[in-house]
């Protein structure tokens, strides 16, 4: 009787770590490791010995201590009397305010491009294509400059309002459009609580009416399943959305503050800076070039059968692309949709430009300016945008997870 | 990776504060060409012409320190920096002296560690705004918008004097003068303020100076100076003397016109002698040759032919001495004795 025995085991001798393929790469990646760790070493050795012959040190106090400059723009309460850790929290506030209305103009910008850059009609498929173009090639800098330089050349300062002949006028004589902003009317209650707890009602009321809609929805979706036919629920829907808000409005009194001249400028209203609008737009007009790509590649990785299929059924147009196309064109979009994302939340960190007050403009600007505290300012800066960046990846990659296709 | 990333950029931040070694003089000379830091443009103080010679009152500080260090007063390479950037290459090392409209502070002699050597220019925070607006002082302003030139000491100012008087106002912070003069222009701001000497600089160079005031308040202390690293004394002193030179000079009555003659031989006055190098070893104790002080009045004039040629009242710009006149007329200059 025979039986296979193992190949015999030699015994591990150093020659092996060379010779036998076997060990060969641990070797190498433990000689890069070392060699990469070591240059690090150096390299941080080099900075803290530089920094001390020049007597200088990390000292992260200066966050705690009064910043002295004013801030235009602010979503929090702010003077020039406060810390610069807080200067550095209006500025955080202000990158995420103009990343995130970027990244859902920019999304909304893409897609209607995307698609309409495959449309049948060959005027609107160039127009497109052009749109396309232009923007993905220059520089999005020079275009948050032309955009901002063409708009406080083109619309006219708040002294033209002026007078009894002024050369601008309110649009409507409720909204302002000048070279420092744009002044619309704000709502309020006139028998109200208060401001935030105002908005909080009405937040209230329009998230109870988002789960009212749903409901109805969805009993439409049952009986449509069990007998065929959707009953009518655009009434019904209306209603629910309308309804509350309209019985709110009249119980507590909606007004508006019109924006009015005073002084140097419209008081009043609410203000959205020109900086902020600038820079907004900027970034997503150019990065709406990029998405509108993304969404072009992903409408034409789904199949042509499925479009086809989609007609033989008898749906129309407008419907193959909203429930067969998209769904699956999804897939594809997203992944890189991160990335255009992410470019966009980095790429506001050039707001300084126009006098956008972001987290570069005053932690990395005027803080590490009047401090001089150059290394730590950019330190916390790099971490910010990394955090911020991985967040925002992991927030997409969890919808990419929840609609990509399940393979069983 | 990404923290390799991190610590590599730390790295990058330590090897460039290692390219600034300890003897200047010696780099200077081996590389025959002085890096002086100026403004990105102010005309008047440094701005490029036409042909791209940087000319102004700025510049000419740079001219005679290269004049005294390397014998030629074209051996400069003008180094443009922003208000936010020129700290940092001063303290890398990129620059070897940083002569650029800078406030000589507290917090920046001590805690950035740089050694401001003098002042050419005593100089205080203003306002302009266009005439039509019809305002006469700087309290009046509650509630305008005020374009700021980011990175520099008068958006602390600002703050300063608007929360002291209790008005407000909208800052814009701007990067260069360049933009903010464009916005200022637009009416996207309603005020312009910077040191006072800027604004004049500025509204020169508009189309039109006359529809633009100057506010009769000046909020606040700018004595203006060049500057170099700590931790060079010995060329901190070259710098420091050569902006003496210059105003030693004016006083003196020592200019660019005679200052060949005057230091071709030994003169009646043992000051103007030891100054031109005819008496005494003073080029020799700064390291220099003995007519260093000669070359660098030859450069470009004396302090007040500088001031004259440059920003003084017959220049569009058309700034009075003030109190920028020699102490014997009243102002404030006084360089300490030549001996």
């Amino acid at each position: 009787m025979t039986s296979i025995t193992d190949p015999p085991r030699g015994s591990f001798r150093p020659s092996m770590l060379i010779n036998d393929t076997r060990y060969r790469s641990y070797t190498f990646q433990a000689i890069a490791f070392v060699v990469l760790a070591l240059s690090i070493g150096y390299l941080i050795n080099n900075l803290f010995t530089n920094l001390a012959a020049q007597g200088l040190d990390i000292d992260f106090s200066f966050l705690g201590a009064p910043a002295g400059y004013d801030i235009n723009q602010r979503l929090i309460e702010y003077t020039s009397q406060s810390t610069n850790l807080q200067a550095a929290f209006v500025g955080i506030l202000n990158t995420l305010l103009v990343a995130f209305l970027a990244c859902v103009t920019a999304t909304i910008f893409g897609v209607l491009a995307g698609v309409l850059r495959l449309s049948n009609n060959w005027l609107v498929r160039k127009l497109m294509a052009i749109y396309v173009e232009i923007f993905r090639n220059i520089p999005v800098l020079i275009w948050v400059l032309i955009i901002f330089t063409i708009m406080i050349a083109v619309l006219p300062g708040p002294r033209e309002f002026r007078g009894d002949d002024p050369s601008a006028t309110m649009f409507l004589g409720i909204s302002a459009f000048t070279n420092r902003g744009v002044y619309i009317p704000l709502p309020f209650f006139e028998r109200g609580f208060g401001g935030g707890l105002d908005f909080l009602m009405v937040l209230a009321v329009l998230v109870g009416s988002f789960f009212g809609a749903r409901a109805v929805n969805a009993r439409a979706t049952r009986i449509q399943e069990a007998t065929g036919v959707r009953p009518a629920t655009l009434l019904t829907n209306l209603g629910i959305w309308f309804g509350p808000l309209i019985v709110m409005f009249l119980v507590f009194g909606l007004r508006f503050e019109v924006p009015e001249l005073k002084g140097f400028n419209f008081a009043g209203g609410i203000k959205v800076g020109g900086p902020l609008i600038a820079i907004w737009f900027a970034l997503s007009i150019y990065t709406g070039a990029f998405i509108a790509e993304n969404v072009r590649a992903g409408i034409q990785a789904v199949s042509k059968g499925q479009t086809e299929a989609a007609g033989a059924l008898g749906i129309r147009p407008g419907r193959i692309m909203s429930l067969v196309v998209l769904p699956q064109a999804l897939r594809v979009i997203i992944p890189p949709l991160i990335s255009n994302y992410l470019n966009i939340t980095k790429n506001s960190s050039l707001a300084i430009l126009v006098g956008y007050a972001d987290v570069t403009a005053t932690l990395g600007g005027i803080t590490l300016n009047q401090t001089g505290r150059a290394i730590e300012c950019i330190l916390l800066l790099m971490l910010f945008y990394l955090t911020i960046s991985l967040l925002i990846s992991a927030v997409i990659n969890v919808y990419n997870n929840a609609i990509k296709l399940k393979e069983r | 990776m990404k923290k390799t990333a991190f610590y590599g950029a730390l790295a990058v931040a330590g090897l460039a504060a290692s390219t600034a070694s300890a003897a200047t003089l010696d780099d200077v000379k081996a590389r025959g060409v002085l890096n002086c830091g100026v403004t990105t443009g102010l005309v008047g103080f440094a701005s490029p012409d036409a042909n791209g010679v940087w000319n102004g009152f700025d510049v000419g500080v740079c001219r005679a320190v290269a004049a005294a260090v390397l014998g030629d007063s074209d051996a400069v390479e003008f180094v443009p920096t922003t208000g936010k950037t020129r700290f940092t290459a001063l303290a890398s090392g990129e620059i070897d002296v940083l002569a650029r409209n800078t406030t000589w502070t507290f917090s920046r002699d001590v805690d950035l560690k740089f050694e401001f050597v003098g002042i050419n220019y005593y100089d205080g925070q203003g306002f302009m705004v266009p005439r039509d607006l019809g305002v006469a002082s700087a309290k009046d302003l509650d509630g305008a918008t005020v374009c700021i030139q980011t990175g520099t000491t008068t958006e602390l100012n600002l703050a300063d004097f608007f929360r002291s008087n209790s008005i407000s106002y909208e800052p814009v912070p701007i990067e260069t003068n360049a933009e903010a003069q464009q916005q200022y222009i637009a009416g996207a701001c309603d005020v312009y303020t910077t040191d006072a000497s800027g604004l004049a600089a500025t509204r020169a160079s508009f189309e039109n100076p006359g529809d633009h005031v100057l506010l009769p308040e000046i909020i606040s202390k700018e004595p203006l100076g060049p500057l170099v690293r700590h931790g060079d004394n010995d060329w901190g002193d070259i710098v420091r003397w050569s902006l003496n030179a210059l105003i030693a000079a004016e006083e003196l009555g020592v200019t660019s016109a005679n200052v060949e003659e005057l230091g071709a031989a030994p003169t009646g006055n043992p000051e103007v002698n030891r100054l031109l190098g005819t008496e005494g070893e003073l080029g020799a104790m700064l390291g220099l040759e003995a007519d260093w002080a000669k070359s660098a009045i030859a450069a470009g004039g004396n302090y007040g032919e500088l001031f004259e040629k440059n920003i003084g009242e017959n220049t569009p710009i058309g700034l009075a001495r003030g109190l920028n006149a020699q102490w014997t007329d009243g102002g404030l200059l006084y360089s300490p004795p030549f001996r």
